[in-house]
């Protein structure tokens, strides 16, 4: 091979096909470049606004600000619901890479449950990618310390400070205040998931949630840049949270814990309202529980253990427990003879024996003042002994001349049967019976012995303790109706909704003679055998103002015909319920109180004492006051 | 064969410039502006990309100016030392790729560094667009560019061996241009269209056996991401989208010199390196993106042009070779970061920061304006 050979110019057998391969290269590369072109013209100029807007959500990230809620105060400035300001670990979701390692971490740091972890783990499935799952709350200054100190060694756990909310007064405004909840993924898809971005918690029974749209405030949010690891690097704008709205309660603290107090530890409830303008002063439901357990992230375990309890302490008797209203509701079916006319205060039925038959019917319908050998009978009964006797007997001739429907039109005008409560979370409506009810609830007609049973308040009828207490407000005010309200103020407008208008049909005389009769329940003493106000014995001999009242005593189970109710030889659970209701002055009432405890015997004897208690407080407050 | 190259050697030991100086200085003004603009271009798109970091500018404007030195230097030889030194270049760069199998240095899964003591760190796969050009253009040109059935073998194996290196870093971007390179080197100068057929029926029945046994599974996620990116959108899809999104984020003019918010609040990766264009596309827009690709074009084809006045086989098929790989790490380049092809890792030639690509890119341009114009060359 020689030099030349090697240093060939192009051998001029290639040289045509060369001068059309470099030609065709050069139309390739420029296609290629036009390719680009295309590409680049597509995602600058075509998809342009797609990008753009992506490249800004990108650096721009808004944060969103959660309001403190708003506090809740009872009548005198006593804080009911506040916020509390607690230091927490947290993680934020998408930094956690194994949750193993996680636990394996924060258990490095604090005790932490088995129940914690379950819980966690729950929440971190449930959270959105960028969200803040907390790890445990309420850290104290040791746990504080040391995560502090050692928490740089595990870069995804953070220790915050969170607003929690808080209960002080614990189990004595449960039933009235209720709680908050943390937000769910399922709360999300009901509320207005704006306004609760960023917001953990809820209300969740009772004045929280009620008032739920006034105490939550307005979010905030800021706008912020920020780099590819989500580092804030600077703040663009902000709109400030707006702290949720404060809510003045009729509430009065130390009714409340006399009230609770009177109750002790047996199972019912305490109403009391301002007749003047339907307040609620206090409002008691036994058992209770501490609304702050719901607070702190253990809801799932306690609320099992409360939920289970065979006393039901979650349960609000007060608002929700229904119970058949006994002789409480005589005084109201009495208004309702006086209104249809078939009876006036003259007339007077005989019962000499405690008994009453339907004509053509053999059963006998029996005064609680029966018994075995025949001599429980209370003679003459007119309309105001029946009252301050409580005879069944009166009312079982009057139940035989009026109409069920014709009650039950009456009744309705006094709430029976209904919620007439403005702001009372989940209040129970009761059931106030008719034809027509009987027929859509039983499937059956009204019979007279229906009536027999409803005129001594142990039929279909229940009222539940805020529907007494509502009734005890209707008879202070003469009629007048105030619906009955939680809320004093609120820093925020509300709209609580308009007053009922007065019973109808029934004289101002009439009104007058019936709470004169009320009275005697309370203050008809040492008159003799069968002549004393019922509840006279019990509260009325040494009571300092005048106070009207009415007993119920409801039975919960059937006593069989022929014989004595001996609670002796019945179980706690089958005993009766007691009943009583009252406000006090007579002339100018500034209170009325309903009661209502399970299993807990007679009305006069059981019930009237605690209401009494609760009005004497409230009177002497208002003596101590008026004195300086 | 080699009798005629030992007859030249001692005439060229004597004549190693083509020339002495100042007589026939050799050099390609069209080349060398293009290329200084481009150079100016990338310096002051990379200040903003290094987020206006002074000493970072300073060691790439050294490096270029490196470059510049090794373009002047090469342009000056003569095609006869090329010719001779080929199989030199060629060993050597084996070496060094044997080298960094060995004693590489690995960076985000691959092993495509030698940090040799007394050299700043490089990667020996940047010099095959010098020295597989070279050994390629050698070969033929002994064989008279009349091929045997043997010399298809020895070709193959000649280029197979660098690329097979390169691919085990592995790099396989870099790999597949080269082998795309030294093809459309076999085109240009003529090669029978039916071996084509015969090399492209062989790459369709090894596919599947290289995608199914010899690509790792993370090099398949990152073809799969590539038609897919949202698939993944915070590890393999990351950068596809975050490029796009600068791209497309910049419109018609883009947002301003150091005004990209993707490359300036690092949600665009590698910006400064191999995903600088998008810099380009988000801050300057759509206009300075064609009209940087207008330049690359230009370059390419002047280089092709002055490839063509190649008065030998040699001068041509060097001078094509180092223009086509050159235009293929922009292709490849350009076209992983607006998300039509997988994202393997290549510079942009001239612009992305980093020392071996800028070095070599350079002194392959050296390299292309000696063999295509030294004439007196082919006059002996």
């Amino acid at each position: 091979m020689s030099t030349k050979r090697a240093y060939d110019p192009i051998p001029s057998t290639l040289s045509k096909t060369v001068v059309y391969r470099a030609s065709s290269a050069a139309v390739v590369a420029t296609v290629f470049i036009l390719l680009l072109v295309a590409r680049l013209f597509q995602l600058q100029i075509v998809e342009h606004e797609r990008y753009a807007t992506h490249a800004a959500d990108n650096r721009l990230t808004t944060q969103t600000i959660p309001p403190p809620r708003g506090l809740v105060f009872d009548r005198h400035g006593n804080i009911l619901a506040s916020n509390r300001i607690v230091p927490s670990l947290a993680v934020i979701k998408e930094n956690v890479d194994d949750v193993d390692t996680l636990l394996m971490n924060v258990r490095s740091l604090v005790d932490f449950s088995a129940t914690e972890e379950s819980s966690l783990r729950k929440h971190l499935e449930d959270a959105d990618s960028d969200a803040k799952v907390i790890i445990k709350r309420h850290l104290n200054d040791e746990q504080l310390a040391i995560a502090a100190v050692n928490r740089h060694q595990f870069g995804n756990i953070l220790v915050i400070t969170e607003i929690l909310r808080e209960y002080p007064l614990k189990e004595l405004t449960s039933h009235v205040v209720g709680s908050v909840r943390q937000v769910t993924k399922e709360d999300l898809q009901q509320l207005d998931p704006v306004r609760y971005r960023g917001t953990k918690f809820v209300g969740r029974r009772g004045v929280e949630k009620f008032y739920e749209d006034v105490l939550h405030g307005d979010i905030g949010h800021r706008q912020v840049e920020v780099n590819a690891s989500g580092r804030v690097l600077s703040q663009i704008s902000e709109q400030k949270a707006k702290r949720g709205g404060t809510l003045t309660l009729h509430l009065d603290i130390e009714l409340q814990r006399v009230a609770d107090e009177a109750l002790g530890d047996r199972r019912g409830a305490v109403v009391a309202i301002d007749p003047k303008t339907g307040g609620v002063l206090a409002l008691v439901s036994k058992p209770s529980y501490d609304p702050n357990v719901f607070v702190t992230g253990l809801e799932g375990k306690e609320f099992d253990r409360l939920s289970t309890r065979a006393d039901a302490p979650l349960f609000n008797r007060a608002t929700q427990g229904k119970y058949p209203p006994g002789s409480t509701i005589k005084p109201v079916l009495g208004m309702a003879g006086l209104a249809a006319g078939v009876i006036d205060w003259e007339l007077e039925f005989e019962d000499p024996k405690g008994e009453f038959q339907l004509p053509g019917n053999t059963y006998i319908y029996r005064d609680w003042n029966w018994s075995k050998n025949g001599t429980g009978g209370q003679g003459q009964v007119d309309l105001f002994r029946s009252i301050y006797r409580s005879s069944n007997i009166y009312y079982f001739h009057l139940g035989a001349v009026v109409d069920i429907d014709t009650f039950a039109t009456f009744l309705g005008q006094w709430g029976y049967g209904r919620n007439t409560s403005l702001d009372i979370q989940d209040a129970d409506v009761g059931i106030l019976p008719s034809t027509t009810w009987k027929k859509e609830n039983k499937d059956d007609s009204w019979y007279p012995g229906d009536s027999m049973n409803f005129v001594i308040g142990q039929g279909f009828t229940l009222v539940t303790p805020l529907q007494l207490a509502t009734i005890a407000t209707i008879f202070a005010n003469r009629g007048k109706w105030v619906r009955p309200r939680l809320l004093l103020s609120s820093e925020r407008p509300v709209d609580l909704g308009q007053n009922f208008p007065p019973v109808q049909g029934v004289a101002e005389s009439d009104w007058e003679r019936m709470i004169e009769a009320l009275t005697a329940v309370v203050h008809r003493g040492h008159k003799g055998y069968l002549q004393n106000g019922l509840a006279w014995f019990h509260i009325g001999m040494d009571i300092p103002y005048q106070m009207a009242g009415k007993s119920g005593t409801a039975q919960v189970v059937a006593i069989p015909q022929g014989e004595e109710y001996d609670e002796e030889l019945l179980p706690e659970d089958q005993r009766k319920h007691a009943l009583f209701f009252g406000f006090a002055p007579v002339h100018d009432p500034v209170i009325a109180v309903a009661t209502v405890i399970e299993n807990g015997g007679g009305g006069s004897e059981f019930a009237a004492p605690v209401v009494r208690r609760v009005i004497d407080s409230f009177m002497a407050d208002i003596v101590a006051t008026s004195d300086e | 064969m080699n009798e005629g190259l030992g007859g030249r050697s001692t005439r060229a030991h004597h004549h190693f410039f083509s020339g002495s100086y100042g007589q026939t200085f050799k050099f390609d003004y069209v080349l060398i502006t293009l290329t200084l603009l481009l150079i100016a271009f990338g310096l002051v798109v990379l200040y903003s990309a290094l987020g206006q970091n002074w000493s970072g500018l300073f060691n790439q404007a050294i490096r270029l100016f490196l470059g510049l030195g090794c373009l002047l230097f090469a342009s000056q030889l003569r095609v006869s030392t090329y010719y001779r030194w080929a199989p030199t270049i060629y060993a050597g760069t084996i070496l060094l790729l044997f080298a960094v199998e060995i004693f590489g240095v690995s960076s985000k899964g691959s092993q495509r560094w030698l940090d040799l003591p007394g050299l700043p760190s490089f990667q020996p796969s940047e010099f095959l667009k010098i020295s597989l050009p070279l050994i390629v253009g050698w070969y033929l040109a002994t064989r008279n560019f009349k091929l045997k059935s043997f010399d298809y073998l020895a070709l193959i194996l000649i280029v197979g061996l660098p690329t097979g290196l390169v691919f085990l870093q592995p790099d396989y971007g870099t790999a597949l241009i080269l082998l795309i390179g030294v093809a459309v080197m076999l085109f240009l100068v003529g090669l029978r269209l039916r071996w084509f057929a015969v090399g492209l029926a062989l790459v369709v029945v090894s596919a599947p056996i290289i995608w199914n046994f010899v690509f790792r599974k993370y090099h398949r996620e990152r073809i799969i991401t590539l038609f897919n990116p949202e698939r993944d959108p915070l590890n393999a899809g990351w950068n596809i989208i975050q490029s796009k999104t600068a791209v497309g984020s910049g419109g018609l003019t883009g947002k301003g010199l150091f005004e990209g918010t993707q490359s300036h609040l690092d949600f665009l990766p590698e910006g400064h390196t191999d995903f600088i264009i998008a810099v380009i596309g988000e801050e300057l827009g759509f206009v300075w993106c064609v009209a940087l690709l207008s330049c690359y074009l230009l370059i390419f084809s002047r280089l092709m042009y002055l490839s063509t006045t190649a008065t030998n086989g040699f001068g041509y098929v060097v001078g094509t070779g180092i223009t086509v790989i050159f235009f293929g790490y922009v292709i490849v380049n350009v076209a992983m970061v607006l998300g039509l092809l997988p994202v393997v890792g290549l510079p942009l030639p001239l612009v992305s920061y980093g020392g071996s690509s800028a070095i070599t890119t350079m002194a392959a341009f050296g390299v292309a304006l000696a063999v295509c114009t030294h004439k007196q060359d082919l006059e002996k």
